[in-house]
């Protein structure tokens, strides 16, 4: 069997946060046992609403924040046992706005050779034609070497984000939210550049994002987080053919298709999002859950297998499970 | 007659480059209970053109308009003093970005109830209950304990809904309302649209909605208005638009975003190459041509609006009417 590009086993972080002056600190579980497999070469994508802690994960296998217990490998080595620079070389970020995420005061040529330089890597020269190959790739022209961030377009702005990822030839890219600051037919752009760069450096993305058009576009498999916890992980047919876990169904009834024939969707949960400092009691979506039993509230649920993955919910059916 | 009557608007703003045309000639009426929805890219003018109906743009931006007319009411003669009676009372705006809309030095309820008391003789516990019972129809719970809290209290989401309430303190008879929903997770859009949906029928109030999202637009507007470089370029029902779209831009837009049963997963999306013209100093023709397939001579010179039928309409030469995506 290969070994897979990333996995986590268990993987907690939990924050003591300051509830007021002189009242004691809470625990908040940002992310709650969650274990995934990212083979090489697929999209795996992750959705959730805010606060579900998809950034915190993002963090996680940046290594950025180390997890509170259990274990993240890269390529079946801990995480904690890399040299941070390794893990860096290997896991690069694209994050959500390039207005932010790019220094005003750096070239476009400082911005793209910045990890060469981090990572000492490569004569002045060689740098420079590092950084005028990732151009190349990222389809900015060369002429852009020399500009700002404020010289650019937003569009521009997020190829020159890639084409630093790309610099240090990573084998993951996490891309947390990477055109949803983006004008849509600029983000089609990206998201075929993003597709386009994935064959060409056989990269891995690990994919977070809210639209879940988008993730139905672009993923292998999809994980569906809600306060921390995956509640299902499927292959992206399975995922968006039959979801199993009443929350994954939610998400996708909300999507909003351009199609006017179908209006508002009636359906839907309450907009509620829980303490995750209180968490709720058994499966912590049991408040919002159209099918929610007095079960649900007393007992969190185990995962049910599925043939493509599986779902942490009470109701996921047996008999809709096929043997995993 | 409608509630509603711009006729050629524009919005010209001097840059030390010479004079920006930032929105060259809007024409559109709505109705009560209608939803308009003003679609469009960054730069296109859209917000610009919901800020003049309101007449809060900047104040070096120069407005002129044949006709902007709210309810019979002449926008464009209209005093300072009646424009403040009509703004939050009955014409209110739902901005998009509520951390820097809301004032973070006064409570959630003092501003809530602002407008409620500046154009209603009403009491301050009659305004509080108002408003808890509008926070709570925009999905806030325990909304009486919100009142006493500051905007740096709440969640993004939490803050975006008590703009939406302030909004419709008043009962307004037109909203504008500019990306209410872009920053929040898609349950929340989902429920806000529906609570603005369900308002609008209650009260019998029209909508502006200005946004990029096409979903959106498909589902909540009752008419699209397509706007490119500070211009109309296509406008009709939305089962027009979207059952027909013919504008070259409009198709462009369309086939850019990935619609589950429509686009083939992991497929290359459809772009529109190049990018806005600058709209600084003489502007002429299609401001399109650069990026359109189609683009002919015949471009460079004045654009009629044309109607294909209905209410459909477009600012475009082409003779071929689109055909459903």
């Amino acid at each position: 069997m290969t070994v897979p590009v990333l996995e986590l086993k268990d993987v907690t972080k939990t924050y003591r946060v300051g509830q007021g002056f002189m009242k004691p600190k809470a625990t908040l579980t940002a992310v709650g046992g969650v274990s995934l497999t990212v083979a090489r070469g697929e999209v795996h994508a992750l959705v959730g609403e805010s606060g579900s802690g998809k950034s915190t994960l993002a963090k996680l296998l940046l290594g950025l924040i180390a997890p509170t217990s259990g274990e993240i490998r890269i390529d079946g080595v801990p995480i904690g046992q890399t040299d941070r620079r390794e893990v860096a070389r290997r896991i690069q970020p694209v994050f959500q706005d390039p207005y932010s995420s790019l220094n005003p005061r750096k070239s476009v040529a400082d911005l793209v050779a910045l990890p060469l330089v981090a990572h000492g890597i490569g004569s002045s020269a060689e740098r420079q034609a590092k950084v005028a190959e990732m151009l190349d790739a990222v389809g900015l022209p060369r002429r852009v070497i020399d500009a700002y961030p404020n010289q650019l377009s937003g569009g521009q702005r997020q190829r020159v984000a890639i084409a630093r990822a790309l610099v240090m030839r990573p084998d993951v890219l996490i891309c947390d939210e990477p055109t949803s600051a983006l004008d849509v037919s600029v983000q089609a752009q990206i998201l075929n550049l993003l597709m386009d760069l994935k064959r060409e450096f056989r990269l891995t993305y690990f994919f977070i994002s809210h639209n879940l058009a988008v993730v139905e576009h672009l993923a292998d498999r999809v994980a569906v987080m809600y306060l921390g916890r995956i509640v299902e992980e499927r292959g992206r047919e399975g995922l968006f053919g039959a979801p199993a876990h009443p929350y994954s169904r939610a998400l996708l009834d909300s999507v909003l298709t351009p199609d006017p024939d179908l209006g508002m969707p009636e359906a839907g949960i309450s907009g509620a999002f829980p303490n995750p400092i209180a968490p709720p009691s058994g499966c912590t979506f049991h408040p919002r859950c159209p099918q929610a039993t007095e079960r649900c509230s007393r007992e969190a649920p185990a995962s049910v297998a599925f043939a493509d993955g599986f779902a942490t919910c009470h109701n996921a059916g047996p008999a809709l499970a096929l043997a995993g | 007659m409608a509630l509603l009557e711009v006729d050629r608007l524009t919005i010209d703003i001097p840059t030390e480059a010479g004079l920006l045309h930032a929105v060259g000639g809007v024409s559109f009426t709505l109705e009560r209970g209608e939803t308009l929805a003003i679609v469009g890219e960054s730069g296109s003018g859209k917000s610009l053109t919901s800020l003049a109906l309101m007449d809060l743009l900047p104040s070096r931006a120069i407005r002129k308009a044949a006709t902007l007319r709210f309810d019979g009411i002449d926008l464009m003669a209209a005093g300072e003093r009646q424009k403040e009676d009509l703004r939050g009372d009955r014409m209110a705006m739902i901005f998009q970005e509520p951390m820097t809309s809301l004032n973070p030095a006064y409570t959630i309820g003092d501003q809530l109830t602002e407008a409620l008391r500046r154009h209603r003789t009403v009491s301050a516990k009659a305004a509080r209950e108002r408003a808890v019972h509008l926070l709570e129809r925009v999905g806030i719970t325990a909304a009486a304990s919100r009142l006493g809290q500051y905007p740096h209290q709440l969640s993004g989401g939490l803050r975006q809904r008590v703009m939406i309430a302030m909004g419709l303190m008043c009962e307004p008879d037109l909203i504008i309302a500019d990306e209410p929903t872009t920053a929040l997770d898609v349950t929340i859009q989902a429920q806000i649209l529906r609570l603005l949906r369900d308002l609008q029928q209650e009260f019998g109030m029209a909508l502006i909605l200005v946004t990029h999202d096409l979903g959106v637009v498909a589902r909540v507007a009752t008419k699209v208005a397509v706007m490119y470089a500070g211009r109309l370029v296509e406008t009709g029902t939305v089962r027009e638009v979207f059952g027909a779209p013919s504008h070259p831009y409009t198709r462009g837009l369309l086939r850019s975003i990935p619609v589950p049963g429509r686009t083939r997963p992991g497929e290359p999306l459809g772009t529109i190459p190049g990018q806005v013209p600058g709209l600084v100093g003489d502007v002429f023709g299609c401001a399109f041509r650069n990026r359109c397939d189609h683009a002919a001579e015949a471009c460079a010179g004045a654009i009629p609006e044309r109607l294909l039928g209905g209410n459909h309409r477009m600012a475009c030469i082409l003779e071929t009417v689109g055909s459903p995506q």
